[in-house]
């Protein structure tokens, strides 16, 4: 992968120079944000190249406002005229939209003023060959582990490269660079018995090269993933406890972190309303959302609004300690913004974790398996079937049988289902398998109870 | 239609862009084309009584890609100058990594779609912004109307406007102008502090007049709020194996999931399907007839071409309970040797061509809806869903339903809480023993996933009676 260009200065001068257009036609506030990159991505499968990819971008985002009425646009043209004419249309659709009191940039007094460098970036390139390479190792592990594993969807390696520059009229201007590696293979293993196919997938991410592990492990626990499925099949409807794997879990977190949204909060879209102070899962149950582990996939040194990051506890044993928040939805609430701002470039901000976590406890998967007589181990969820607003839940699932404390045979075409609200207060034994695989991360949990509908 | 197949707005010359499909031309590349775009998107969106948000987004570039063999190399730019259109040839082209072919590129030649689905002059596409706040204001009224007990009005109204150009090496120069709209509204419905939510919505390639006519928009405020209000009094859904009646039109997403991606010509020629091999096999049972047609006039997933150039058709999947075809897009017709359907799309000039559903549908049969119900002793009755999702492999699919009573004795009695349903792709219209005569399309709302890429598409189906399927509740029934 090539450098970027140094350009920081070219566009910091392009956003003050927006910045001033849009104060000429009125704007009494205004941010923009600019986001470049390159991108690569190979898919290797049975052993050949099956689609290769390569791009450079960039789009710039401006947000002005007209007193307390406001409006975004994006476009990826940095030309002067067409940036002038972008302007010009934002104020005019500013001015079109109604007032609303609580709008505007948060004060100049909290933009961050420095940050650390939160190592994101990684200067290591990556030859085109190489990258095939790398992506047919992995597909080639995974299908040389067995000879029940007779078809692919392929293996894919990514990388790239980018950067943000965040700018506002209050003089804020501010850039960081982040660099992503990624590594997934899916296999297909047939069922010599019944001609029947299973698929799965293993993969990884990180900002640093060096970190990835080997494309053979990958590989080889994609195979191990895939052939354990093999055979797999209904179990009668009950009620039973549950084990989440790693990556479920960490869905299911993933729901804590939609309803404690400060926009799903203040709409009152969310299952958690008013719930501040309160206790809202079992006391098991610890999560923190940190902005500046090094090296994060959810790092960032400040947010989508200027705001420093920093590593907020939300939820300590049980009891809820924080919403995420940015200005807006925090100024909605009474509460000051938790430094939440996520900003796509074509969007007003909203809220996002960074790097969003519940705290390692003590057992070990073996453990929660061992406790259940008769229950679900649960390895993928499909579907959106969740009501934000009741906390309902019902997804569908495929996992395996758990009878006496062992894993006794895979099944699927099944569901689970609950209310989301019962469900973190039923869980009664958090993992010690904390990775950090997205960037939101939960080791593996155990529920004590869950409708699984079957046969 | 605004000058489709013109290269010229997007700076090019047709000599340039003819170069740049020479410069694919090496020896083992099969087939290569450059896909322009333009695009515009217009949002507004309302909550708490007020229009706060207004946004707009303007992109504009060029997908190159060449296929040799099985492989297919791509590259795209937001530049559009001959030197980016170069590098992303050469770009391209590495996967063929083979010396100059000898044989000559015929030169493109302009054509224009044969017909236009959607002829919507862009005059009538762009409406004041002032007007789509009163839109949104129309619609909260509405819905607060309807029930008192509706305490917040979500509603967004989006426009896209895109123009397409396609120069291909098998020598077509084709452009099609493309607008999409939809019309969006959640309703919060709240009492003693049980909340709930209903959304409905609608749209199209369609332009600003169709939400007032007949007042198209106060139906679907209403219709919103209906939902929210009737989720207050619904109960715990069942779990377990159950007949379920789905309703006409939006439900059709069964289709979608269980069927439809299991027939994308990909999954085929790479045998990952569920469905591989079973062309001439029974998948269904008779009363059962599916197409996927992207003909329908100012419908979500119709298109006047494919992003390959190829006209849209009308293909039958399931004739009689009998698997007839797949979805192609050249690549894959090309190499699985059958015919190409018009099915080539991509969410962008940044995203490759795969083989896509347009609108997809099952004929309507010979039973009375009421009749349908009443067959059923004690089972679901369906008739709204939220989104659903398909594992090609292992055939699993799920769709999940946020509108749905329970039958008891052949009536349609309380209302239950959403639910999933769980099915296998290749079985599950086996068991479909009813078909009603009132074959419906949805309303324009649905938005495909795959690898990624998100792209309008439609459903519709009639009523039908699924003798079982798992429900996922939380009640034993």
């Amino acid at each position: 992968m090539s450098n970027l260009p140094e350009q920081t200065n070219g566009y910091a001068q392009l956003a003050s120079d927006v910045l001033a257009r849009a104060k000429q036609c009125g704007a009494t506030e205004a941010d923009i944000v600019v986001a470049d990159g390159e991108t690569f991505s190979v898919q290797v499968r049975v052993g050949a190249v099956d689609r290769l990819s390569k791009a450079r971008e960039k789009r710039l985002g401006l947000r002005v406002f007209v007193g307390k009425r406001s409006a975004t646009t994006s476009t990826s043209d940095f030309s002067i005229d067409s940036l002038h004419r972008l302007v010009d249309e934002t104020c005019t659709l500013a001015k079109a939209v109604v007032p609303d009191d609580v709008s505007g940039l948060p004060e100049a007094s909290q933009m961050a003023a420095s940050w650390p460098d939160l190592d994101l970036y990684d200067s290591t390139k990556l030859g085109t060959d190489q990258q095939i390479d790398l992506a047919k190792r992995a597909e080639s592990a995974a299908l040389s582990a067995d000879p029940r594993l007779t078809n692919s969807e392929g293996s894919d390696f990514d990388s790239s490269s980018g950067r943000v520059v965040l700018a506002n009229s209050h003089g804020f201007v501010g850039e960081y660079r982040s660099t992503s590696f990624s590594m997934s293979v899916s296999p297909i293993a047939t069922d010599t018995a019944t001609g029947g196919m299973q698929r799965d997938a293993w993969y990884e991410v990180q900002r640093k090269f060096s970190r990835m592990s080997s494309p053979e492990s990958i590989g080889q626990e994609a195979a191990r993933r895939t052939l354990r499925r093999l055979g797999a099949r209904k179990v009668s409807t009950k009620r039973v406890p549950v084990v989440f794997d790693q990556d479920m879990a960490a869905s299911l977190l993933g729901n804590l972190c939609s309803a404690i949204s400060g926009y799903a909060l203040y709409k009152r879209a969310s299952f958690l309303l008013d719930q501040l102070g309160n206790r809202i899962a079992s006391e098991h149950l610890t999560v923190y959302d940190d902005g500046r582990m090094d090296g994060g996939l959810g790092s960032r040194p400040f947010d989508g609004e200027g705001l420093a990051t920093r590593k907020n506890t939300i939820v300590e044993r049980g009891v809820l300690k924080s919403y995420l928040l940015d200005s807006y939805s925090g100024k909605k609430l009474g509460l000051p913004s938790t430094g939440n701002a996520s900003r796509s470039v074509g969007e007003s901000p909203s809220v996002g974790p960074t790097n969003f976590y519940l705290a390692p406890g003590t057992k070990t998967v073996q453990e929660m398996v061992g406790s259940v007589k008769d229950g679900l181990y649960v390895t993928e969820l499909i579907g959106f079937g969740i009501n934000m607003v009741t906390g309902d839940y019902s997804r569908g699932a495929s996992g395996f049988w758990i009878e006496n404390g062992e894993l006794a045979y895979p099944v699927e075409e099944i569901t689970i289902a609950g209310n989301l609200k019962q469900m973190f207060t039923d869980i009664e034994m958090v993992g010690s398998d904390l990775v950090f695989r997205s960037r939101i991360a939960s080791p593996s949990l155990k529920l004590s109870e869950l409708m699984v509908a079957g046969n | 239609m605004a000058d489709p197949g013109q290269l010229a707005q997007f700076g090019m010359t047709d000599l340039e862009v003819f170069h740049a499909l020479d410069r694919l031309n090496v020896r083992d590349v099969d087939y290569a084309d450059l896909y322009f775009e333009s695009r515009v998107s217009e949002s507004v969106s309302m909550e708490e009584g007020i229009v706060k948000r207004a946004s707009k987004s303007i992109s504009q570039g060029v997908g190159v890609r060449a296929t040799a063999g099985e492989k297919t190399g791509f590259a795209y730019s937001d530049e559009l100058t001959k030197k980016d259109l170069e590098i992303a040839a050469d770009t391209a082209r590495y996967i063929a990594n083979s010396p100059k072919g000898d044989r000559s590129l015929p030169v493109p030649t302009q054509r224009r779609p044969t017909r236009d689905l959607y002829p919507i002059e862009r005059a009538k596409a762009e409406v004041a912004t002032a007007d789509r706040v009163a839109l949104l204001n129309a619609i909260d009224a509405e819905a607060r109307r309807y029930d008192p007990r509706i305490k917040n009005v979500l509603a967004s109204f989006n426009t896209e406007y895109k123009v397409v150009a396609v120069a291909t090496s098998d020598g077509t120069l084709i452009g099609d102008v493309q607008p999409l709209s939809r019309l969006q509204i959640t309703c919060i419905a709240e009492e003693n502090g049980n909340r709930q939510v209903g959304s409905f919505g609608g749209g199209g390639r369609v332009g600003f007049a169709f939400y007032q006519e007949e007042n198209r928009h106060l139906e679907y405020a209403r219709e919103a709020a209906r939902e929210a209000i009737l989720n207050l009094s619904a109960v715990d859904a069942p779990a377990g194996v159950m007949p379920v009646v789905l309703g006409g039109g939006w439900p059709g997403i069964l289709l979608h999931e269980a069927i439809g991606h299991g027939l994308e010509s990909d999954f085929n020629r790479k045998k990952t399907s569920a469905f591989s091999n079973l062309i001439g096999k029974r998948v269904a049972s008779d009363v059962c007839t599916i197409v996927d047609d992207g003909t329908l006039p100012f419908r979500r997933g119709s298109l006047n071409m494919d992003d390959e150039g190829t006209p849209t058709g009308r293909t039958v999947l399931i004739e009689k309970g009998i698997l007839r075809g797949y979805i192609t897009d050249k690549l894959n017709a090309r190499l699985m040797g059958i015919p190409l359907t018009g099915n080539g799309r991509r969410e962008s000039y940044q995203s490759i061509v795969l083989p896509r559903m347009t609108n997809t549908f099952m004929l309507a049969g010979e039973s009375d809806p009421d009749d349908i119900v009443k067959s059923v002793k004690r089972g679901l009755y369906a008739v709204s869903f939220g989104g659903g999702q398909v594992d090609i492999t292992s055939g699993k699919f799920v769709f999940s339903a946020s509108e749905a009573y329970l039958i008891e004795d052949g009536k349609i009695t309380k209302p239950v809480k959403g639910a999933t349903l769980i099915g296998n792709g290749p079985e599950i219209l086996t068991k479909v023993s009813m078909v009603g005569h009132d074959l419906k399309l949805d309303n324009g709302i649905g938005t495909c996933g795959k690898d990624g890429q998100s792209v309008p598409v439609g459903v519709g189906l009639p009523t039908l009676k699924i003798d079982e399927i798992t429900v996922g509740g939380t009640q034993r029934s």
